[in-house]
């Protein structure tokens, strides 16, 4: 240290006032300590990304279901005659269609064959429904040109009580009200699972971010004292956030779309109509798919808020 | 403000009180003039490092007003200070060198954080540490350097920046006395040569006759005394130190 300093070499700050580019790569490396985010985090996140794309995928089902359940029948209104003489049950049936046919806003009317009401009465019935001993309304589809709502079964059962007495108008999609019912039930608390679960995926990187900050608190005023910007500190632990929870969203994407996968072939297995209509479409998987995205893109945006506060407190 | 002023530190009727306490440092009024080197001297508890922690920005006062390169540091926003402290060279009483980070590393921050070029990065830190004798030593990390060398690489992070002023808080309180004197040289040096603004604490007595040229401010119980005018304007008739407004 006895020669004179090279200082002429040394490279000039004077008068660059400006915003120092932030560092990158291996120079924004060499800043603050590796990997302060290790443990359980990434672990943690993946757990929880996992559970988002389970429930997420499940109330996606639950909705696909719902819709394929009442799809055919939103449009579809049943006239029931019922009357235990036959020859004037067919006379009443037949007056019914006639009228039925000129009401405005219905597009179809098709009078159900007694064999065919029979065939989906003998699970119940057994052989004795195909024969006059017991007795079966007639049964008269009508499909609408829209949606059945109660307005639409009060007016046609007006304008048939007049004129052919004894019948019973029902919105088909009334016998499947309770079912969607029970299924908007199930979607809400699909979507509480996910908001909860997101709400604890960006606590536990509250958390994490705090601690690690806290860690490397020394580092960071000395770095502050060199001159460094909130804006640079913030963005070497941002880099390092990043990273970990990209590593933990893709595990735990893998993981729930496994378990999705393994569900669907146990559900498929079973050969359900109506559990068929519960599948994933195209617009579903995009959905599951960006739940990682999001899982970042929380963990990112909760340690910038956890770090700029933290940061704010000191000079 | 202008150039000649940009260069001052003013401070006016500055104190400093932590929390409720009372104040340890009263009534500073004084002005630091480009291209001087100042001694500040005062015993234990004086109030020589909170002194310097408002020089080196780590510290706002409790009262009065302080004026930096022109800049009012009381009302700054805290977003501006960086531009500020890398204007700055600063060795810390404990150095306060980054424990995972090598030598090179650690001399590299300042320019690594002003943004600067990798490869010019590589080149001045090369050389500022075949300055400070630590070229050897480049890989190693403080942990397993002894407190001389410790002390050289602080230095040699305080300076790579070519700062306008250097603030040193009892650098010369861990090495022998030769290499006390050769780190007083370096300052010199970079007093004389770049024209850089050097403000030492220490409470040697010895130091002080060592930079003939020096200013001395003395705090007792966290109040000024001025034993060579070091307070006064202009401070002294010649000299580098002498390079005032006007």
């Amino acid at each position: 240290m006895t020669t004179p300093p090279p200082l002429s070499a040394a490279p000039q700050n004077d008068g660059d006032e400006s915003q120092p580019e932030r560092p990158r790569g291996r120079a924004a490396a060499r800043l603050l300590p590796p990997a302060r985010l290790t443990g359980p985090i990434p672990w943690v996140i993946a757990i929880l990304i996992a559970l988002v794309v389970i429930a997420a995928a499940g109330g996606l089902a639950l909705r696909n279901l719902a819709t394929s359940a009442s799809a055919g029948l939103s449009s579809a209104i049943s006239v029931q005659v019922i009357e235990p003489a036959p020859d004037l049950r067919a006379s009443k049936a037949a007056a019914a269609v006639k009228l039925l046919t000129g009401i405005e806003g219905v597009a179809a009317v098709r009078l159900v064959p007694e064999a065919e009401l029979a065939a989906m009465l003998e699970p119940w019935l057994g052989e004795g429904a195909a024969s006059e001993d017991v007795p079966i309304p007639a049964l008269i589809d009508v499909e609408l040109g829209q949606t059945a709502g109660p307005a639409d079964v009060a007016r046609i059962e007006a304008a048939l009580a007049a004129r052919v007495p004894g019948l019973r108008v029902d919105a088909q999609g009334d016998f499947l009200r309770p079912v969607n019912d029970a299924l908007a039930a199930l979607q809400w608390l699909a979507l509480g699972l996910v908001a909860l679960v997101a709400l604890a995926t960006a606590a536990a990187v509250w958390l994490a971010a705090r601690n690690a900050f806290a860690g490397a608190r020394d580092t960071v005023e000395i770095m502050h004292l060199l001159g460094a910007s909130d804006r640079q500190i913030s963005a070497v632990f941002l880099r390092d956030v990043l990273r970990e929870a990209a590593a933990g969203a893709v595990l735990g994407g893998a993981l729930g779309v496994a378990a999705i996968w393994l569900l669907g072939q146990q559900f498929a297995a079973l050969g359900s109509g109506m559990v068929g209509g519960g599948g994933l479409v195209l617009a579903d998987w995009l959905i599951i798919g960006a739940i990682p995205l999001a899982g970042v893109l929380l963990a990112w945006l909760t340690a910038r808020i956890t770090i700029a506060l933290a940061l704010r407190d000191m000079l | 403000m202008s150039d000649t002023l940009a260069g001052h530190v003013k401070f006016d009727n500055v104190g400093l009180r932590y929390g409720t306490d009372p104040e340890v440092l009263s009534n500073l009024s004084f002005t630091l003039y480009p291209g001087s080197f100042y001694f500040l001297t005062g015993a234990s508890g004086a109030g020589k490092t909170s002194l310097l922690k408002m020089l080196y920005l780590a510290q706002r006062p409790s009262r009065g007003a302080i004026r930096m390169f022109g800049q009012d540091l009381v009302t700054m926003p805290q977003s501006r200070l960086p531009e500020l402290r890398r204007r700055l060279g600063v060795v810390f009483q404990d150095f306060r060198l980054v424990p995972y980070l090598t030598a090179f590393d650690n001399v590299a921050l300042p320019l690594r954080l002003a943004g600067t070029d990798e490869k010019k990065v590589l080149k001045a830190v090369g050389d500022m540490l075949d300055w400070v004798g630590l070229s050897h030593r480049a890989h190693a990390v403080p942990p397993t350097m002894s407190g001389g060398e410790q002390q050289r690489v602080a230095i040699a992070r305080a300076v790579i920046g070519r700062p306008k002023m250097l603030i040193a808080d009892e650098p010369t309180g861990n090495v022998d006395p030769d290499m006390a004197l050769k780190l007083l040289r370096l300052f010199e040096a970079l007093n004389n040569r770049v024209g850089t603004t050097v403000v030492v604490a220490t409470h040697d007595v010895h130091l002080l006759k060592k930079v003939p040229d020096s200013l001395i401010m003395r705090l007792h119980k966290g109040q000024l005394s001025d034993p060579t005018g070091a307070l006064r304007y202009p401070p002294r008739p010649s000299g580098p130190a002498a390079g005032g407004p006007g």
